[in-house]
């Protein structure tokens, strides 16, 4: 890869459960702009990494670092501040609430007004409102979901509550975004959808961190890929490299699998 | 059309006392209102962040002696022999501290629990009530202990050009609850509605997710308390300057009990839920009173909240604003009640 700046570093990281290991002295970099994808089997350890890197899990050992602050002991909320928002794999939304509304709550961290000048309705608090709802009105337009705006994001099928997701996460004005599974749920033509809505959000300068199934799609979408088995990073490098890696292959399709 | 039914409303309770000429229903009337604020503020917690305060009414308790103490003064022994005397100061003074000291309460009870929420938060509120009652028992110095504040002087209003107005009647006590109800509940409104609304709403859907997209759980839950607090503390004040005589007995966990019931059968999450579920069951024993026993009456009260319940499980402004809507939509889009039970938890 051509030399940038680096975003985030994950060093020698460990977790462990009790006696379960999840993961072993993972390390890798993520540069500012890049799409990397970590990919494995179930269970290799790429949810626990996620929650590592978020403060929702704190590390047996090692540090992970985003823009040169560690993030050993924040809180989720203060991780969130640093402008690294992930998504989630199975509740992506706030149920209850429309489409819209779901926004509205994502934009939290644009509208911060004093509480004082909400309960009064001062000027200054209304036209944070007012901004907040014309923001909400773009990202529903960027993810494609303005039909859905008024539906209660319970109701909506997987695959637009991925997108509802995906569009939460972008309401909080992230640098850095972490994908969990996000086309789990979606058939294919919503997938292709997918992969340019992650590039036009990475062309807005977003750097994102993918964690998927779906091969061709990670295949198409990377510009790096790192691969966990049990814990472990086996393989790191481009789509190509990755593809013909007897690793990779291995770890995936078992003995004797010539193709992947 | 929701404006129209809130100035109906309105216009309606504020006509009251012109055509009621029934004193006895006068003053349940402003009793139950002081419930209702009290019911209000509760809501504002279980309702709109999910944490349910068992103890609330060592809020609104402490509301009631602040503002008894603070009009009345008080002469009390420190340890080193010093003694903190206090001159009684005009009750409206009372009633301000009552909110300010209140809403302190609620700050640290809320530091404390929510923490550790949930079922520690219901611990921590029952306990903490259940702390004060016992010292406003036992330090009798201060309180009278269970013989009570006595004399308590009612609420006087500085108004200019008429001079000073002391709300002595129960025509002036109803205009005054009825003032401090409509702005606790706009207050809670806007708040619902702000940004800040939203930060809560998000907690109790979803709490993981709302806090990755930066929500501060325990700071967003602290400031609901202290708040849901205050206006608790306004309410004991109201009620300490009409009773005119409090006793320990106002943090008997009944107190807190008759506002859960309001609120939950009235409806959690709604603006105008605690007001129809006050006014229905602080009503209620007034009118089961004439005709029955009063064994009876308690079953009876019993029976109308469950029938409620059963027939309005969402409590009764949630489900009938529901059909409502659906049958002017004619659709049945709105999400079924267990939507949250089932589509929120993930333990990350």
């Amino acid at each position: 890869m051509t030399a940038r700046s680096i975003a985030m570093t994950i060093d020698q990281v460990a977790v462990r459960f009790g006696g379960l290991v999840a993961i072993s002295d993972m390390s890798f970099e993520v540069g500012e702009g890049e799409i990397v994808s970590l990919i494995g089997p179930n269970g290799a350890g790429k949810t626990t990494a996620f929650n590592v890197m978020t403060g929702f899990l704190t590390p047996s050992a090692g540090r992970v670092s985003y823009r040169n602050t560690a993030l050993a002991g924040l809180k989720p909320h203060e991780i969130a501040d640093l402008g690294l928002i992930r998504t989630f794999q199975r509740t992506s939304v706030f149920p209850n609430d429309t489409v819209y509304d779901n926004l509205m709550i994502g934009l939290h961290r644009q509208g911060r007004v004093r509480l004082l000048d909400a309960i009064l309705g001062l000027p200054g608090a209304r036209a944070s409102e007012r901004r907040l709802r014309q923001r909400a009105g773009e990202l529903l337009e960027w993810v494609g979901l303005e039909r859905r705006a008024h539906d209660a994001a319970g109701s909506l099928s997987y695959g637009e509550q991925r997108l509802v997701g995906v569009a939460l996460a972008l309401a909080a004005e992230p640098s850095m975004l972490l994908l969990d599974e996000p086309v789990s749920g979606m058939n294919a033509s919503e997938t292709h959808r997918f992969v340019e809505l992650i590039r036009s959000i990475r062309d807005r300068g977003i750097t994102i961190l993918l964690v998927e199934h779906d091969m061709p799609m990670v295949m198409t979408v990377s510009d790096r890929i790192v691969v966990l088995n049990y814990g472990r990073i086996i393989a790191e490098g481009t789509p190509e490299v990755i593809r013909n890696n007897p690793a990779v292959i291995e770890a995936y399709l078992g003995h004797g699998a010539g193709r992947a | 059309m929701k404006t129209i039914v809130t100035i109906l409303a309105v216009t309606a309770l504020a006509s009251v006392p012109l055509w009621l000429r029934d004193p006895y229903l006068l003053n349940a009337l402003i009793t139950t209102g002081i419930f209702v604020i009290g019911a209000m503020s509760l809501n504002l917690l279980l309702g709109f962040t999910g944490q349910l305060s068992l103890g609330h009414i060592a809020f609104f308790g402490i509301g009631a002696y602040v503002s008894a103490l603070t009009s009345l003064g008080f002469d009390i022994g420190l340890p080193g022999g010093f003694r903190l005397v206090h001159a009684p100061w005009p009750p409206i003074i009372g009633f301000v501290l009552a909110i300010l000291i209140a809403g302190l309460c609620g700050y640290f009870v809320g530091l404390l629990s929510f923490r550790v929420r949930g079922a520690y938060f219901v611990i921590v509120t029952i306990s903490f009530a259940e702390v004060v009652r016992l010292v406003a028992l036992n330090w009798v110095e201060l309180t009278q202990g269970p013989l009570a504040l006595t004399n308590i002087p009612s609420i006087a209003l500085l108004l200019p050009g008429f001079g000073e107005l002391t709300l002595r009647t129960k025509f002036h006590n109803y205009y005054l609850v009825l003032v401090v109800a409509l702005i606790a509940y706009l207050l809670i409104a806007r708040l619902v509605h702000s940004h800040f609304g939203r930060s809560m709403r998000g907690l109790m859907e979803n709490e993981t997710l709302a806090v990755s997209v930066g929500i501060d759980v325990t700071r967003t839950l602290t400031i609901a308390a202290v708040i849901s607090a205050a206006i608790a503390g306004a309410a004991g004040s109201l009620y300490a300057h009409y009773i005119r005589i409090i006793d320990p007995e106002v943090f008997a966990f009944i107190n807190t009990v008759t506002m859960v019931i309001m609120v939950i059968s009235g409806g959690k999450g709604s603006l105008a839920g605690p007001v129809v579920g006050g006014l229905i069951f602080g009503l209620l024993p007034v009118a089961l009173r004439p005709v029955m026993a009063p064994e009876a009456q308690w079953i009876a009260y019993g029976g109308v909240l469950i029938a409620i319940l059963f027939v309005l499980p969402r409590g009764i402004v949630p489900s009938l604003a529901q059909r409502l809507t659906r049958r002017r939509s004619g659709t049945t889009t709105l999400a079924p009640v267990g939507l949250t039970e089932t589509g929120a938890k993930e333990p990350a």
